[in-house]
């Protein structure tokens, strides 16, 4: 059984539960962004090297 | 182990799966470790608020990691000249600072009802809001320079300098007095943690090294990708 009624403490549990998913998901987002965009930009780079 | 990782194609096909894997591992370890962190019963003292612990705890142990790996890649990149190195400082910075934050925020939701406060400048406290701004201080003398390689030696220099804040932040408690209790996750005598919430906590470090150690490859990756991508542009420049 899981134990979610937090009862007085709820507004300190779930703000820190809320503020570790934005920040943990910021972190993911920005990581897989930067390297799409970096990956794409190394190889637009490399097709307009000339041989 | 070095030679390894130093060279970047090497790397590179490392990184390409052990990424992934890594990712997934903490994509399964994270909800394992949500749900038995809210299966235990609350704390006879701290209610449920003690829940905040699997949150707070490895995201502590991660922001002094990521510091310990911050420095060690710098001073290989100073030492050794490696640029690899160098891109794992880097990457490894916005990591520690997202990591440090989340200690100190979720510390002082921790801290209000258990402590009465939300904030306390003792040893503890002080010490990990410095390491903080090393992070943030790295971050602005990387963005500082236009000419990267003295942005790099110059941020390599404050890392390494700042890993004496490490044994501060770990012995602080007992050298200082401070709200902030001692290690209790190894003590094995009866002030360490309960073992109800042992598997919880320990799942959830789990989860967290291997979600750090996927968005670090993730970043350094990206990072190699971007000299790539200067380098091709100064050779089509040039051509």
């Amino acid at each position: 059984m899981l134990h979610l009624e937090a009862g007085k403490y709820a507004p300190y549990l779930w703000p820190a539960y809320g503020l570790t998913v934005l920040v943990l998901g910021w972190l993911v987002a920005d990581s897989l962004a930067r390297a799409r965009r970096w990956r794409r930009a190394a190889e637009g780079a490399k097709r307009e090297t000339p041989k | 182990m070095f030679a390894v990782f130093a060279n970047p194609a090497r790397f590179m096909a490392l990184s390409r799966w052990l990424a992934p894997l890594l990712g997934g591992v903490a994509a399964v370890l994270i909800p394992v470790g949500l749900w038995l962190a809210f299966s235990v019963p609350d704390d006879y003292q701290q209610g449920a608020s003690v829940r905040i612990m699997f949150i707070h705890v490895p995201a502590a142990i991660l922001a002094e990691m990521a510091y310990f790996c911050l420095a060690g890649a710098s001073f290989f990149g100073l030492v050794f000249r490696h640029s690899l190195a160098d891109a794992a400082a880097r990457a490894v910075a916005p990591l520690g600072a997202g990591f440090t934050a989340l200690a100190l925020a979720t510390g002082s939701l921790w801290g209000k009802p258990t402590w009465g406060t939300w904030w306390q400048w003792d040893a503890r406290m002080t010490s990990v809001l410095i390491l903080l701004l090393l992070y943030l201080g790295y971050m602005a003398l990387q963005a500082a320079h236009d000419d990267e390689a003295k942005a790099t030696r110059n941020s390599s220099i404050l890392a390494m300098v700042g890993i004496v804040n490490l044994p501060i932040i770990k012995f602080s408690v007992y050298w200082w007095n401070s709200l902030h209790q001692g290690s209790s996750i190894f003590a094995k005598n009866s002030e360490g943690l309960a073992a109800v919430y042992r598997p919880a906590l320990y799942v959830m470090i789990l989860a967290y090294l291997a979600l750090f150690g996927a968005l670090w490859l993730v970043r350094i990756r990206a990072e190699v990708w971007r000299r790539r991508a200067g380098a091709a542009a100064l050779a089509a420049a040039a051509g």
